[in-house]
């Protein structure tokens, strides 16, 4: 509860009503079509109510009448600013449903794919946070970095958004030849780079008046939701899938899982939430250039069955995505096509725990709580 | 008191190391190319407009079923006997005649799903990205060289030559029905030979 | 004068009163707003690494001109269950409020708009009206919106308006004049004449005033930029928040008469600050007209010296805007309240104390 709660206004004498402002599907901070309903009293917002559904295209419905292969390019577009991970979810869920050894080569693409990913994800994350505050160039400068990774992808897959690059028992292309050593130019602009965006962003002091000790998350309410993700570990609990439950060959490489201090605030303010993208950022570029340094030689299309025909079962996989934890459940009747596939979304969760998150705060701290949940709302409504 | 200077003093200085950092990116030259006067130069795995070579399409509808949105089209037509159709690059005799070959790009969602199936790599995307059209039926590509007079002249031959068949097929089975029915009258019945008669 | 030139010229004083009241507004104000909107276009794309207009006229010089024709030509939407006459007269009332300001300001040592005795209170006075204007803007436009971003700017405004009488009453109780004219005549000579410097006085109390003139002219620069609504101060018109505030249910002209008096009064604060602290149109040199001998020179660089410092305090203003995160609104009154508002009354006691030695 922040320092205007709301005993002071019930305590006098005048006749108060609340008003119900709506913050439409159509809105400049809301990342996407989310309808906000927000019960507020003069400033103080006494409830949130998230109405979601705007951007349900049915996607596991879909999957029934598909072959498993065909449902990759729809995994994309659950969230699609993460969609290399999305896929690494599903194949990753396919192979060992179907016992399947994909070669190291492969394991290692998939996780430099990852986390360059990761990276893509968490600019656009506290770039468009900026801007909800009204800084403008953060923004801008985001973006421009974002060009380059999106440019590596294009010259692998050739596509810049949705990749539909993992496939089932490995990849659709090898690496191309000038991958490595982009690769190795981008991480050495990068790092400056994110030195920058401190400098300008993180330590102004107007930026922190605005983020600190909002929408407080503690730990407690943070598990019993099942938030996890950036979230939970701004909040102070150390959980991350990538050491947790390893999978893939991410025990083999040497990363810090970095997590909120209340450095500026309290544990798990939004200044931790966005604090910690901004390490995490830092982090993956050491996972990928360990990766690049000792990438193996193979071939990544010998463990692609032709046809995919996984034997009866089910299967729940999990996976780190930039927006926590990424969940497919899968039951297989052993034909060509899936007979459910149920995806467990990381930011629909969190936006089970945002109403806790802002009662007692102001109408513009709403938007920037929102900004710092990191939400994708093709992932919430599918 | 100490926190007050603190703040001020904070606020002073974390807002002239960001004017520092705007600053610098004055004289920073910008990353932006001046669309449409000049164009990026794309990677070659680009994935972008499918294109099909008919010389190659064998009509073995592998790129259809592999769609995940059914935007493609494919209907063929059987050969008669004594066409040649001549062979892919590859060195595949084609058998079929491919009627229809028609792309959506409306709903084609460019995932590069239908290229890896081919067996003679006819279908491949290129790098085509400004094609958009006022009519959302003119997005429906259409990829046969056939002249439509040939297309029915096609089908027209293979049903002629399928009731052709047809009546020769039923003409043989009504001279070899004939013939059977003539047959018992003239074949002499063989004893039966078994040594089972003993053991009665 | 200016006046005294062209009542000579003509032989009537209503053509010479009715050229010099519109000179300051054809001549400067006007092309001075177009050139603004583009230069905030083209500043902020050269700080994002980015390039801006480049497309109309070479480089994007004539966006602006192709954003008035487009403009122009757009339907005056009216919504239905507004109040029509303060509707339509609100943008009025802000326009005259920005543009008013201008009649004092003096352009060089030739050409000042109206030699008033009262110059600094009838700026502060007229710039007032812009309250009234944006009040009834955010009323009339019947959205809730509009309502909130209203309020705000005019709790914003009338906060912001107590630490500029504050430093304004600081160079006032210093030099002991009101009018804008006398007090760019005073500044004279060369740069350390310049206030933000001590000003003319001589001895210790020039070196001890230092510290306290730099810090009023912080002061009083942020509180313009307040009144103003400027990131980040620009509650009022975020467009992340309330999605453009008070002016969000206007279109066409009267859109563009909000965006033009936005800039006009940018220019009419930077001119203040330049005055009061920088020297106004003296030059920090000395005069090439005068050391050539050629007299008719010096009004021209005294303009141009005016209109530089003026451009240069504009560029700071969007040099801001792009770096800066925005305020919330409690956090914007706490500011003022609790930091400005004490800062300026501590400076104006000291320099009092000094002023007196």
């Amino acid at each position: 509860m922040s320092q205007y709660s709301i005993q002071n206004t019930k305590d006098s004498k005048l006749k108060t009503e609340e008003m119900v402002l709506n913050m439409g599907p159509q809105h400049p901070s809301t990342h996407g079509v989310l309808r906000l309903e927000l019960q507020i009293d003069g400033e103080i917002i006494i409830d949130v109510v998230p109405h979601i559904g705007y951007l349900h295209r049915c996607f596991e419905k879909h999957c029934e009448a598909m072959t498993y292969p065909q449902i990759i390019p729809y995994t994309d577009r659950m969230d699609y600013l993460a969609s290399m991970y999305n896929e690494f979810g599903y194949a990753l869920a396919m192979e060992r449903l179907m016992k399947i050894e994909v070669p190291e080569r492969v394991e290692y693409i998939r996780v430099i794919m990852g986390e360059l990913q990761r990276i893509a994800s968490h600019l656009v994350a506290l770039g468009t946070y900026g801007a909800d505050l009204g800084a403008f160039t953060p923004f801008l400068f985001c973006f421009r970095d974002r060009e380059r990774i999106l440019h590596l992808f294009e010259i692998t897959c050739g596509a810049r958004l949705l990749y539909n690059y993992i496939w089932i028992g490995g990849l659709s292309h090898d690496l191309h030849p000038d991958f490595i050593r982009l690769t190795k130019e981008f991480i050495k602009d990068f790092r400056p780079n994110v030195k920058e965006l401190n400098d300008l962003l993180s330590y102004n002091r107007i930026f922190i008046e605005r983020t600190a000790n909002v929408g407080v998350l503690p730990i407690e309410t943070a598990i019993n939701y099942g938030v996890s993700g950036p979230n939970l570990r701004a909040s102070g609990f150390k959980w991350d899938l990538r050491k947790d439950d390893p999978y893939s060959v991410y025990h083999k490489f040497d990363y810090d899982i970095p997590i909120g201090t209340g450095e500026k605030g309290k544990t798990g303010d939004c200044w931790d939430r966005y604090y910690v993208r901004v390490l995490e950022m830092e982090e993956s570029l050491k996972i990928i250039e360990q990766a690049i340094d000792t990438i193996p030689d193979g071939d990544v299309t010998s463990a692609i069955p032709k046809r995919v025909k996984p034997p009866e079962g089910q299967i729940y996989t999990r996976v780190e995505n930039p927006r926590g934890e990424l969940g497919y459940f899968i039951i297989s009747d052993g034909s060509l096509n899936p007979a459910r596939v149920k995806v467990r979304a990381p930011s629909f969760v969190t936006m089970q725990v945002f109403p806790e998150l802002c009662k007692g705060f102001m109408v513009a701290d709403v938007v920037a709580i929102l900004g710092s949940v990191d939400i994708v709302l093709g992932e919430i409504d599918r | 008191m100490r926190d007050y200077i603190y703040n001020f003093w904070q606020g002073l200085y974390t807002i002239l190391i960001g004017m520092k950092v705007t600053f610098r990116h004055l004289f920073v030259p910008a990353v932006t190319i001046q669309y449409p006067s000049v164009k990026p130069q794309l990677p070659e795995r680009e994935r972008n407009r499918l294109y099909v070579n008919m010389d190659d399409c064998i009509g073995c509808d592998q790129c259809a079923r592999a769609c995940p949105v059914n935007c493609i089209e494919i209907e063929t037509v059987k050969s008669i006997p004594g066409e040649d159709l001549g062979t892919t690059s590859n060195g595949k005799k084609k058998a079929l005649w491919v009627t229809t070959f028609n792309i959506d790009f409306a709903k084609c969602c460019y995932c590069q799903l239908c290229v890896f199936p081919c067996p003679t790599v006819c279908i491949y995307m290129t790098d085509v990205y400004e094609f958009s059209e006022f009519e959302r039926d003119n997005l429906i590509f259409d990829f046969v060289t056939l002249l439509p007079e040939e297309r029915i002249e096609k089908k027209k031959n293979y049903e002629e030559f399928q009731i052709k068949k047809e009546a020769e097929k039923a003409a043989a089975a009504k001279k070899a029905a004939e013939e059977k029915a003539a047959a018992p009258a003239s074949k002499p019945v063989e004893p039966k030979q078994d040594g089972k008669e003993e053991i009665k | 004068m200016m006046y005294d030139w062209l009542y000579n010229l003509t032989g009537s004083e209503i053509l010479a009163m009715f050229i010099v009241s519109l000179l300051p507004l054809f001549v400067f104000i006007l092309p001075f707003a177009l050139l603004a909107v583009l230069a905030e276009r083209k500043v902020s794309a050269h700080m994002q690494d980015r390039l801006g207009p480049m497309r109309t006229g070479y480089h994007g010089i004539l966006q602006t001109v192709a954003d008035i024709f487009k403009l122009l030509q757009k339907e005056d939407l009216v919504p239905r269950e507004t109040d029509k006459a303060l509707f339509n007269f609100a943008p009025l009332l802000v326009f005259i409020g920005s543009y008013a300001a201008f009649a004092a300001i003096p352009f060089s040592g030739f050409f000042i708009g109206s030699k008033i005795e009262l110059g600094l209170i009838f700026i502060v006075g007229v710039t007032g009206l812009v309250v009234a204007g944006i009040l009834m803007a955010g009323w009339a436009s019947n959205n809730k919106y509009s309502l909130l971003g209203a309020m705000r700017a005019a709790a914003q405004i009338i906060s912001y308006e107590i630490p500029t009488l504050m430093i304004i009453l600081m160079i006032i109780m210093l030099t002991g004049t009101l009018s804008l004219y006398d007090l760019s005549e005073l500044q004279t000579a060369y740069f350390w004449n310049w206030l933000i410097l001590g000003g003319p006085a001589v001895g210790l109390q020039k070196i001890l005033l230092i510290p306290f003139m730099i810090m009023g002219c912080l002061i009083i620069y942020t509180s313009t930029l307040a009144e103003v609504n400027r990131t980040p101060f620009d509650i009022p018109e975020a467009e992340s928040e309330l999605v453009s505030g008070y002016h969000t249910e206007y279109s066409g002209m009267k859109f563009a008469m909000f965006f033009l008096a936005e800039y006009a009064n940018m220019f009419a604060v930077s001119a203040i600050v330049a005055i009061l602290f920088f020297g106004g149109y003296q030059s920090p040199f000395g005069y090439l007209g005068n050391t050539l001998g050629w007299t008719w020179l010096v009004p021209i660089e005294q303009f141009f010296w005016f209109t530089s410092k003026g451009l240069f305090f504009v560029f700071v203003q969007m040099w801001l805007r792009w770096t800066l995160p925005r305020f919330r609104v409690d956090q914007l009154m706490a500011f003022c309240w609790k930091y400005l508002i004490p800062f300026s009354f501590v400076i104006l006691l000291l320099v009092g104390l000094i002023a007196l030695m």
